[in-house]
């Protein structure tokens, strides 16, 4: 037995539950409204551009990227503004967006390439493919949708020597990223040639979890017959199911070995991460000139009777999608927004599909509602299982008694919010809950210090 | 469309199904074979003996809860008084009178553990505790080894004669008992047919509930293998200096407590460290105490209170073993 890489410290094995690893992506029917966010980015929100009663193409620029960490926003489908109004987002806070009603004829922006054919000759260079990056209003697709033209504009002065492709989809039950590596293998190849030529880099690796071995081989074929690549090498690298193999720095040292240090980004051991759907947005934007106005949303959940990974409109309610696998499954009594350890469960269903949503879960209510929390039993399962090598109980007793100080020396700010400890708590303590306000806490403390 | 009734949470939305319950009847069953092996070696009363331990623990945690604290924080039914019983009567002779175990567990149950705050709370192993208290309030019933034999397997009373366990032997006997080679054979130490405590019967048997939690991976390895590591290592200079008057250490792992100490007792959750490094540092330290107990104390068996002098250390070595942290340097 040939032992796979992955990452040193930590991790847990949560049922995998990829119900509908082996539906292909179907496209939703056409939903009536859009609900088009102008924050669905980590940074400052867009600037809305056009007016209520404004006719829009499909693809046209809606709001423009404000400042230097924001991103621009487009019109999913062709319609008419009904008005700008606040929206809740998953998180239950409201949102200024953009609301089209969608018309019957689906008119693209000129200069946008529909066709299906691949593109596969570059000619942009590297400013260039960052800038097409940033005009496509691209972020990172896997959940944290950080603007991915500033994460691939590099400061003066760094070196990356190396880009990874996430293709691990840890999260359970989620199966987009899975499904477009099967369906859009070429474009992927496509669009990571050109985030190599972004960085200047010759070496690539896409890593993808050995529970999806087809993935893996139709990856491994494609890009034997698509290359050889004259950006340089594109390797595919299996990796043991560990989770959350996903998360940015266990990718890095499952791949490299490399470790990044507390405090610090993937930039300063040299590597860039990014996400296979993301790598194929950018492909379309690039290549094709199509700005980012979809995503693969996984619907899925153990009640329903057929889960789907849907091609879903940027704006597109929870409730259209809903209506599409035909209504809550009977004893549904959470709804998870995202993937079930790092997802939001939804207070309604008049939210909106952003960039970076992969999945809509319908939870039973089995499952729905925490255990009975109990005493701490020292068991050391969240030790052995935090990924970043914390100490969950004692971050939890630490925050309980407000010892910010020690809360700060024990490394609240290093938790990256996995999950893994609350999962693995046999007590069903709120650890993750709590180590969130130690980390808020933290922060507004430095902020008061500095 | 009516919408159901949310239920709204903070990630994450999964969550492990090993519960507190989980883990605590899961070690009742891997002290099974154990209490087979008692019974096949002390007969009936053995069993007795653990029954009344575990019916007393229970009650004793049911009534200090329920009655004296009126707090929730404990269920009973999670089994962790269950676990302290069957160890409190694994770590007596067979033919102990029954109000002295009952006195045990109320002690192990009441002062060792509910005095504290509960599960989770107790410092030393209750357990331990109890028979600690045990040895010192009785101390000729508590060394008073049943004579092992198939033979009484459901005889209510047990031949009960003063010494010697194999410890014993080797402790007063010295030389003398070594030279003579009348000491149990490894075989009879391994499967059990050698007096001692009930839990004490057979190496085996213990290891097989052993391997039964690391399976599980409610363990780690390193707690067990380390404060075997620490006996065999201290008993094994002794004897390479003096094979003559020092059993060698392989007797002394199989011989007494320390299989039942090192799989059952060195791994207690609640009382050893968080970190694997502050366990294998726990560990080790507890197997050199307990070696140095057995070969210059005053006591022929030194297991029980290695683990609780160690326990005594848990606090400070949690401050100062922590796990390796991500991005901070270091080796994995």
């Amino acid at each position: 037995m040939s032992r796979l890489p992955t990452f040193a410290i930590g991790g847990i094995h949560p049922p995998e539950n990829k119900i509908t690893a082996e539906r292909p992506i179907e496209a939703l029917p056409p939903p009536a409204q859009l609900f088009v966010s102008v924050s669905q980015h980590i940074g400052k929100p867009a600037e809305p551009l056009v007016e209520r009663g404004a006719a829009v193409r499909a693809g046209q620029l809606i709001a423009r990227a404000s400042g230097f960490v924001s991103a621009n926003v487009h019109a999913p489908m062709a319609g008419t503004v009904k008005k700008i109004d606040s929206v809740p987002d998953a998180s239950g806070y409201r949102r200024p967006a953009i609301v089209i009603d969608v018309a019957g004829d689906q008119e693209w922006e000129s200069g946008i390439d529909t066709s299906p054919e691949l593109a596969a000759d570059i000619t942009a260079d590297g400013p260039g493919i960052v800038e097409a990056i940033a005009t496509g209003g691209i972020v990172g697709a896997g959940g944290a949708t950080f603007p991915t033209a500033v994460k691939f504009s590099i400061p003066e002065g760094r070196s990356v020597d190396t880009l990874i492709v996430n293709g691990v989809e840890c999260e359970p039950y989620l199966t987009a990223d899975h499904r477009l590596m099967l369906e859009e293998a070429p474009q992927l190849i496509v669009g990571t040639r050109l985030l190599m030529r972004a960085l200047g880099v010759n070496r690539a690796i896409v890593g993808v979890e050995n529970n999806k071995p087809d993935a893996i081989a139709h990856l491994s074929t494609t890009l034997e017959e698509a290359g050889p690549f004259p950006e340089g090498r594109i390797e595919v690298a299996a990796l043991k199911v560990k989770y959350p193999q996903g998360g940015e720095k266990q990718l890095i040292q499952a791949l490299t070995g490399r470790e990044v240090p507390s405090g610090k980004l993937p930039l300063d051991v040299g590597c860039v991460v990014s996400n296979v759907s993301t790598a194929i947005a950018v492909y379309h934007a690039v290549q094709k000139g199509r700005p980012f106005v979809e995503r693969i949303v996984t619907v899925t959940g153990k009640g329903l009777r057929e889960g789907r990974n849907f091609r879903v409109p940027i704006g597109t309610s929870v409730q259209a999608l809903i209506d599409a696998v035909g209504g809550v499954p009977d004893g549904t009594a959470k709804v998870v927004f995202g993937g079930p350890m790092t997802g939001k469960a939804l207070t309604g269903f008049t939210v909106p599909i952003t960039k970076g949503s992969g999945g809509v879960i319908f939870v039973d209510e089995s499952e729905a509602n925490r255990g009975h929390v109990r005493g701490c039993i020292r068991c050391s399962r969240c030790v052995t299982a935090c990924p970043m090598g914390l100490e969950p109980y004692l971050l939890e007793k630490l925050v309980n008694a407000g010892m910010w100080d020690q809360v700060e020396r024990e490394g609240v700010l290093d938790c990256i919010e996995c999950g893994a400890c609350s999962f693995s708590c046999p007590s069903n303590r709120p650890l993750l809950d709590l180590i969130r306000l130690g980390k808020a806490e933290t922060m507004a403390r430095r902020r008061a210090r500095s | 469309m009516t919408q159901p009734t949310l239920v709204v949470s903070l990630p994450p939305h999964e969550a492990s199904r090993v519960s507190v319950a989980t883990i605590m009847w899961s070690v009742v069953i891997a002290l099974i074979p154990a209490l087979i092996a008692g019974f096949l070696t002390f007969g009936i009363r053995s069993l007795v003996v653990t029954l009344v331990a575990v019916a007393a623990c229970v009650v004793t945690e049911h009534f200090v809860a329920r009655v004296l604290l009126r707090v929730e924080t404990t269920p009973v039914s999670d089994g962790s008084a269950v676990v302290t019983g069957m160890l409190l009567a694994f770590n007596v002779p067979a033919g102990i009178p029954l109000w002295q175990i009952i006195v045990g567990s109320v002690v192990a149950i009441g002062v060792a553990k509910m005095a504290f705050g509960g599960i989770g709370n107790n410092p030393f192993n209750p357990a331990l505790i109890g028979r600690a208290f045990m040895l010192a309030s009785f101390p000729v019933d508590m060394t008073t080894w049943p004579t092992p034999g198939a033979a009484r397997l459901f005889s209510w009373s047990v031949d009960a004669v003063t010494g010697p366990t194999p410890l014993s032997l080797v402790k007063e006997g010295g030389a003398d008992v070594i030279a003579s080679g009348s000491l149990p054979g490894y075989w009879d130490l391994f499967v059990g047919t050698i007096g001692g405590c009930i839990g004490e019967a057979s190496a085996l048997a213990v290891l097989i509930g052993g391997v039964f939690l690391l399976a599980r991976g409610f363990i780690v390895w390193q707690a067990p293998i380390f404060y075997l590591l620490g006996l065999a290592g201290v008993t094994g200079v002794f004897w390479l200096v003096d094979p003559a008057a020092y059993a060698d250490p392989l007797y002394h792992l199989l011989a007494g407590g320390a299989m039942l100490g090192a799989w059952f007792m060195v791994t207690d959750m609640t009382t050893s460290p968080m970190s694997t490094k502050g366990k294998v540092v726990f560990a080790f330290a507890g197997g050199v105490l307990a070696a140095v107990i057995r070969l210059v104390g005053g006591f022929p068996e030194g297991v029980s209170y290695s683990i609780l002098i160690m326990n005594a250390f848990v606090p400070v070595i949690d401050r100062h073993l922590k796990p390796r942290k991500f991005g901070y340097g270091g080796r994995s």
